[in-house]
């Protein structure tokens, strides 16, 4: 036990925080440097590109054109003046209303529901687990994969779906659920709900088992009415953790891609803003144009999540101070 | 076999200060008590002494020379944690030798090590088990197993027994100071806010309040010169009596106080007198509650179980010298 | 109505509100195992109840061009990039959740803007980077464009769950002369591979089913992960869908997340939970 210590140098060494410290820049450049990569870089090359005329086959051939992407003003021959551009571009608006259109309605649809199956998981019955089960289903299947099963139910001629309305008598004959324009957006709406509710209702499950449950015996004890112990006791409660899943949900929706690629291809009525940036950027080698819509849409999102957690100031670290 | 040194030592965190300029001495070798109610800053100088934290301003020395800036596993201290802090997935004996393996200890030594302090604590038919197959108070000796491989210099405890039921509590402080016997040059701290712990383990006891230094004292000095009317309170039980105005100015200071088991029954010469309001029979003592119109009712400790009818009137008087007297500040007028 | 009768009709009530959630559940699933289990025009009859049982859908699925290649693909590419994601997150992770510094704070909501960043916004950017690299058209495209998602996910789902480990456990490793790495390893890491196989899974099940840089990046068919052939996969013309086949791939490809999902059900709720409530 003896002679430790008392030799060695003393004072110029690193105490303990900073030495932690010191470990933690270690640990944490690796995932910064890969996020920047993956992450900050590619959004700001986007953004440039949007400045620019590049084309998909020549990406580094692109001269800087300013604002022109987004809004141009263009004086023809005729002296007529005419709005070129993203920002006066029809299609753009469109799916830009059926971006916001699908995300209000779906994330409304997906709350609601979500919430009243989270309701019926958390009272106790036999066979609880099994229901638990039944709905992680829906969320594990891949979109693209529900988006082709919902295809095939969805069939005009031979869908399992215009069979059983058929059947019900509630229509005549079948209907072109994903091909029609007047019934494209509900497809999507219906396979989206189908496929998120679950994930809705998980959060929902979990705000709701965080209420303590002699709050419940409480008002039952006061012979307070069922609902308005919802109303009254259960929303409130839950509801802050129904509104950061509202706004994953939102966030989630509001960049929806694939369901739609897939389920209603080149649908006037459905087609989102992700949509008609892929198709700028890679289909129709309008590469630039595309990287503008797609800035748009990202510019689009930060506000909303600014927005939000300045009005909301929703601690989204976690964190306890403050 | 250290000698600890701390000089004008504090701690913030942010604007706050939780360590407010502690001076304090502790001798090699000796049983040292931090004792003070919750947030007093008892276990943040434990941390400090520890390394766990970092000392904000002033001077920490081990033996005469500077530890502000050594990591805690180059100290030669040693931890026992309230909660034990057992690794949940090695078993007892990789618990112990986890430091000394780091150490890059040769493996003889590792098991010698091991397999000695696992005797000394008779927890060697243990070494293969996992802690969660372990009681409460095996995992707490484990825990100071894994201290004493560590053969430190400074043995650290941070209220090790608050997570022991009350039986194993004694059984356990009794182990801990057969231990200090054993290890008498290893310098031992100890923090708790029970002060029936510190005054049963202490060779002394530092009282916190409020992040500053109370006192600093022996058990017996401590109960018997408390240097202000907190220590007074704070030591000993039942709480001592404290009163004022009226009753403290025939004593000529602001406040008296008095122990229960300095007051005595008086049936002529009475200092005071009131009413049984309550009695509690300990079996070996009763301590009767008696109203004499101060703030609240006066504690009285008579040995033996002691049947006065509630409500009686009794007249009290306290034994002579037995009295503390105290000043408007809480200091004590001798 | 007696109270009796009253209860009764609220019960049947609610376990019909169970039934349909159930229905509706695994009804789309079961709708297309029953439709891959067909075979010639039976396909074009709607049935309620299986009837055929031919595997003839999931042999043509099996033997045709390059299905088998893409599952191969999917694997690799999810598999690469959830171990590449997690290695880098454990020790941001512990750095997160155990060590303070300045910035923290700002850090992680910064990580979490990530993990919600319109992955459109990027892929012009990404385009010409995986160009760049020379990776278009193979599976390390996927694997670094699949990063942008996987790795905020796993290091925020990763810091919440390292948070509530113990300080005290950590604290002994200190005083026993652990360095943060040894910390991790060997304290750390064991504790939570609950949760590293929580995460890990999460991670694969959005890296297996990601379609939008999969359909960008690749060209060729022997590329293709499993969304992208399904999605694809067409008849000899293009008005013929080959119904049957894109089932059974549906079946084949949705049989195994199923099963590991109804297994880790338990952790795969609080994985989500982490990832979401607390946040």
């Amino acid at each position: 036990m003896a002679n430790r210590n008392n030799s060695r140098p003393i004072g110029r060494e690193l105490d303990l925080e900073a030495q932690r410290r010191r470990a933690a820049f270690l640990f944490l450049a690796p995932m910064i440097i890969a996020l920047f990569c993956v992450a900050a870089w590619p959004l700001l090359r986007t953004i440039y590109f949007s400045f620019t005329n590049t084309s998909l086959t020549d990406l580094y051939g692109g001269e800087w054109i300013g604002f022109d992407n987004y809004l141009r003003r263009r004086e023809l021959s005729s002296g007529r003046v005419v709005w070129r551009g993203t920002l006066a571009d029809p299609a753009w608006w469109n799916a830009v209303w059926n971006t916001v259109r699908f995300s209000v309605i779906s994330v409304f649809f997906e709350t609601v529901l979500g919430l009243i199956v989270a309701l019926v998981l958390n009272a106790e019955f036999k066979g609880r687990g099994w229901v638990r089960a039944a709905i992680l289903i829906p969320w594990a299947i891949p979109t693209i994969v529900s988006a082709k099963m919902w295809a095939w139910m969805l069939n005009d001629q031979f869908g399992i779906i215009n069979d059983i309305f058929i059947k019900l008598g509630l229509i005549e004959r079948g209907i072109a659920w994903t091909a029609s324009i007047d019934t494209a957006m509900t497809a999507v709406l219906v396979v989206d709900i189908w496929k998120t509710t679950p994930f809705m209702a998980l959060l929902c499950l979990a705000g709701l088992q965080m209420i303590p449950r002699d709050i419940y015996e409480a008002a039952r004890i006061d012979g307070v009415h069922p609902v308005k112990v919802f109303w009254k006791i259960t929303l409130p409660l839950v509801r802050p953790a129904l509104m950061v899943a509202v706004i994953f949900r939102m966030l989630d929706a509001l960049r929806i891609f694939d369901l739609i690629y897939v389920l209603t291809p080149n649908s006037k009525a459905t087609k989102t803003m992700s949509v008609i940036s892929r198709e700028n950027l890679i289909d129709f080698d309008k590469f630039a144009y595309g990287s503008a819509q797609s800035t748009l849409l990202f510019a689009i999102i930060a506000v909303f999540v600014s927005l939000y957690i300045w009005l909301g100031r929703v601690n989204l670290s976690g964190e306890g101070n403050r | 076999m250290a000698e600890i040194v701390l000089k004008n030592v504090t701690k913030s965190f942010g604007s706050l200060e939780v360590i407010k300029g502690a001076n304090l001495r502790i001798e090699s070798g000796e049983f040292m008590v931090f004792v003070g109610p919750s947030g007093c800053g008892k276990s943040t100088m434990l941390r400090l002494i520890s390394g766990l934290e970092s000392i904000t301003s002033g001077e920490l020395t081990f033996d005469g020379s500077l530890m502000n800036n050594v990591v805690p596993s180059k100290r030669g201290i040693a931890m026992v944690f309230q909660s034990y802090a057992l690794y949940p997935h090695m078993k007892v004996f990789d618990n112990m030798a986890f430091g000394m393996k780091l150490a890059k200890a040769g493996a003889d030594e590792v098991k010698n090590r091991v397999e000695e302090a696992a005797r000394l604590l008779q927890i060697d038919h243990l070494l293969d088990r996992l802690p969660k197959q372990l009681s409460g108070g095996q995992r707490q000796r484990v825990a100071i197993g894994r201290a004493i491989v560590r053969d430190p210099r400074v043995f650290l405890f941070d209220e090790p027994l608050s997570n022991l039921d009350a039986a194993l509590r004694v059984a356990t402080r009794i182990e801990i100071a057969k231990l200090h016997r054993n290890m008498d040059d290893v310098t031992m701290i100890y923090v708790t806010h029970d002060q029936v712990e510190a005054m049963t383990l202490a060779d002394r006891i530092c009282v916190l309040r409020d992040g500053i230094v109370e006192q600093v004292g022996t058990p017996s000095e401590l109960y018997d010169f408390p240097n202000s009317i907190f220590v007074a309170g704070f030591i000993g039980s039942p709480k001592m009596n404290f009163l004022s105005a009226g009753f403290a100015e025939p004593f000529g200071c602001a406040t008296i106080g008095i122990r229960s088991e300095h007051i005595e029954i008086a049936n002529s010469d009475a200092e005071w007198s009131g009413e049984v309001v309550h009695a509690e029979d300990l079996g070996s003592d009763t301590y009767m509650f008696v109203e004499i119109g101060s703030d609240e009712p006066l504690v009285v400790r008579c040995a033996g179980k002691h049947r006065v009818p509630w409500g009686e009137r009794i007249g009290l008087k306290p034994l002579s010298g037995q009295l503390h007297r105290f000043d408007g500040a809480g200091r004590p007028v001798r | 109505m007696n109270r009796s009768a009253a209860d009764w009709v609220r019960l049947s009530a609610f376990y019909a509100l169970v039934a349909i959630i159930i229905v509706v559940s695994i009804f789309p699933f079961y709708y297309a195992i029953l439709t891959s289990l067909k075979s010639g025009t039976a396909i074009f009859r709607v049935d309620y109840i299986p009837v055929d049982f031919s595997f003839k859908n999931y042999a043509t699925v099996m033997t045709g061009r390059n299905f088998i290649r893409s599952v191969v693909n999917s694997v690799l590419v999810a598999g690469t990039t959830v171990l590449f994601a997690l290695f880098l997150a454990v020790t941001a992770s512990y750095a997160l959740s155990r060590v303070r510094f300045r910035g923290r704070a700002l850090l992680l909501v910064t990580i979490l803007g990530v993990s919600m960043f319109p992955q459109i916004a990027v892929l012009a950017g990404l385009f010409e980077l995986v160009r760049f690299l020379g990776i278009y058209n193979t599976p390390w495209a996927m694997v670094l464009s699949y990063t942008i998602f996987t790795l905020p996910f796993t290091v925020w789902v990763l810091t919440t769950f390292m948070r509530d480990l113990p300080i005290e456990i950590e604290e002994a490793a200190i005083i026993d002369g652990a360095t943060p790495w040894v910390i991790i390893t060997k304290v750390f890491m064991p504790l939570l591979w609950p949760a590293l196989v929580t995460t890990g899974l999460l991670a694969f099940i959005g890296a297996w089913n990601e379609f939008l840089f999969a359909l960008t990046f690749t060209i060729s068919e022997t590329q293709r992960t499993v969304p992208v052939a399904i999605a694809l996969l067409s008849g000899a013309s293009e008005q013929e869908i080959p119904w049957g086949p894109i089932m059974a791939a549906s079946v084949i490809v949705t049989i195994p997340l199923v099963v590991l999902v109804l297994i880790f059900q338990r952790k795969i709720v609080a994985g989500l939970t982490a990832g979401g409530v607390k946040g």
